[in-house]
């Protein structure tokens, strides 16, 4: 008594061209309508243009950063791919170290009750203190050095990663649990074949909120602790009173920021496939 | 009984605080039970007498205060694969398809894989879910993931089959299905099973014997066997003289349990 059960598959549709398009128009219409307003604003000489450079200015002198010649003449002149490399680099080893340890730290945390009494006081006391309040600690401690960006982007986004990972290792079902030990799994394996999974969504928000936080903190830490990298720029530009570059500068942060979140997200969703039609999402 | 006993259930004594009622509730009181091989026991009793836990004890989720189970007269120390324990919340994975569901024992018990996977295609026969291999947990009927339930633990090749009222969560047609599914498995298989439910319908159609008890302690009440030939009819009048007993016996347990009344 086979039944075929393949036609009644609960498949996502995917969306059609025309509806595609119009989803990408919606999404420009808010960016593009800020622009627009910018554009006539500092046009119209409502704001000086040294208050608020027209976003046209911004681009041109953004241009020169990204594709002008590397000369002693202008500092900025051609040095935007160098700086990305750094910061890219920067947040990429400390998120890594970040990741690494929270999502260790925090399945056990929520699996053995005797781990959470050990670290559960540390780390809220810890979070409560804000990243930027560690920067003289840092400089003190590694000096100017790669390992003061390192250690305050590690360091600050690993709490959001832990106390996610924490919270829904907490949540498995006894009733997994039970299910696992009674098809074979022996008690050490049950970290890795039931509570990870089932942490797994928890985990990628407390990733993406964690890697939210390491762009925040590369740029702090760039400003303040580190030479080099689009922090250091914006600092520099600061420093020069370049407000073209200034706003160049943000928006490249900005732009990096949602890449690398839309990075963790898909890679979430392609993960997290058997939760589709599961979740509102 | 020509038949050897499988399961020894000697003494079993357990009892928990009930936190709501701030009071020791006693869900096993003295409980002995042999199981023989091959035999299909059912298990009946008002909500709260302690038949989960009877279950529970079996299968090694919980060890009881006094008393002990034997296995082919080892005592239980754990949960193994040699007890398959069939849900009513269905308990698969959510996060694994449907085959590998199915495959997660094997795998577990370190199965060559090649092997693994014949008894999964002829598990997946078994219980008539082919074609729906690839389907997550959440995309299927209620009945389908009780049989994926029931496939997961049968590719194990359990000696002792557990089921803890495992179609009390499904509907009345989808129930008959697997109840006769499960005849038929029990019988094409041999498997020795402990089935516990509140339906004294289910427990008369599918039981050798009709274990039931009483609530507040837990005990043994009565010991049916059920002498009707398979597949039973329960419209035929010796299926309803059965059931009209088996519904006195469990009217006495609810209200007589306290005074005591010898059974």
């Amino acid at each position: 008594m086979a039944a075929d059960f393949s036609s009644a598959s609960a498949e996502v549709e995917r969306p059609t061209a025309p509806e595609r398009v119009a989803r990408l128009v919606r999404r420009l219409i808010v960016p593009g309508a800020v622009l627009a307003v910018w554009q006539v604003v500092v046009a119209a000489g409502w704001v000086p243009p040294a208050s608020l450079p027209s976003p046209a200015a911004v681009v041109e002198a953004w241009w020169v950063w990204v594709a002008g010649p590397v000369t002693p003449l202008a500092w900025y002149s051609g040095t935007w791919w160098l700086y990305l490399l750094m910061s890219l680099r920067r947040v990429a080893a400390g998120f890594a170290i970040a990741a690494a340890a929270g999502v260790g730290l925090g399945v056990l945390i929520g699996w053995y009750a005797a781990m959470e009494d050990l670290f559960d006081g540390v780390i809220n006391f810890l979070r409560a203190v804000p990243m930027t309040a560690w920067v003289p600690f840092a400089v003190f401690f590694f000096g100017i050095h790669e390992s003061a960006a390192v250690f305050l982007i590690g360091f600050g986004s690993f709490f959001p990663i832990v106390v996610n990972t924490a919270a829904g290792a907490r949540q498995t079902p006894r009733i997994l649990i039970r299910a696992a030990r009674m098809l074979g799994t022996r008690p050490r394996k049950l970290l890795v074949r039931v509570v990870l999974p089932t942490a797994l969504p928890a985990i990628f928000t407390g990733l993406r909120v964690g890697l939210g936080l390491a762009w925040v903190l590369v740029i702090v830490a760039e400003m303040l602790a580190v030479q080099g990298g689009l922090g250091y720029a914006l600092w520099s530009a600061y420093q020069f009173s370049r407000l073209d570059l200034i706003l160049a500068a943000i928006t490249s942060v900005g732009v990096l920021g949602l890449a690398s979140d839309r990075l963790v997200s898909a890679t979430a969703g392609r993960v997290l496939r058997w939760q589709r039609g599961l979740t509102g999402l | 009984m020509a038949r050897d006993t499988l399961i020894t259930c000697r003494c079993l004594c357990k009892s928990y605080h009930d936190i709501q009622h701030g009071e020791r509730v006693v869900a096993l009181d003295n409980l002995t039970l042999e199981i023989p091989r091959g035999e299909f026991v059912t298990v009946i009793g008002p909500s709260g007498c302690g038949k989960t836990t009877l279950l529970n004890i079996v299968a090694g989720f919980e060890r009881p205060d006094s008393g002990e189970v034997l296995v082919e007269n080892q005592p239980i120390q754990e949960p193994g694969a040699d007890r398959g324990v069939v849900f009513q919340e269905y308990a698969l994975f959510p996060w694994l398809t449907l085959r590998q569901n199915v495959e997660y024992g094997p795998r577990e018990r370190g199965v060559p894989p090649a092997e693994a996977r014949e008894i999964v295609e002829r598990t997946l026969r078994l219980v008539s879910l082919q074609g729906a291999e690839n389907r997550y947990p959440h995309e299927l009927s209620g009945g389908m993931r009780q049989r994926a339930a029931l496939a997961r633990v049968l590719v194990n090749d359990p000696k002792i089959l557990l089921m803890d009222e495992p179609f009390a969560a499904v509907d009345a047609q989808t129930r008959a299905a697997l109840q006769r599914e499960v005849a038929r498995l029990w019988a094409e298989t041999g498997k020795t099973v402990l089935f516990i439910t509140h339906s004294v319908e289910e427990a008369v159609l599918l039981g050798d014997r009709v274990v039931t008890m009483t609530t507040r302690p837990g005990r043994i009440k009565a010991d049916v066997a059920v002498s009707l030939s398979r597949p039973r009819d329960p419209t035929s009048p010796t299926f309803n003289d059965y059931r009209r007993a088996i519904e006195q016996l469990l009217t006495d347990a609810g209200t007589a349990a306290s005074t005591e009344k010898p059974g």
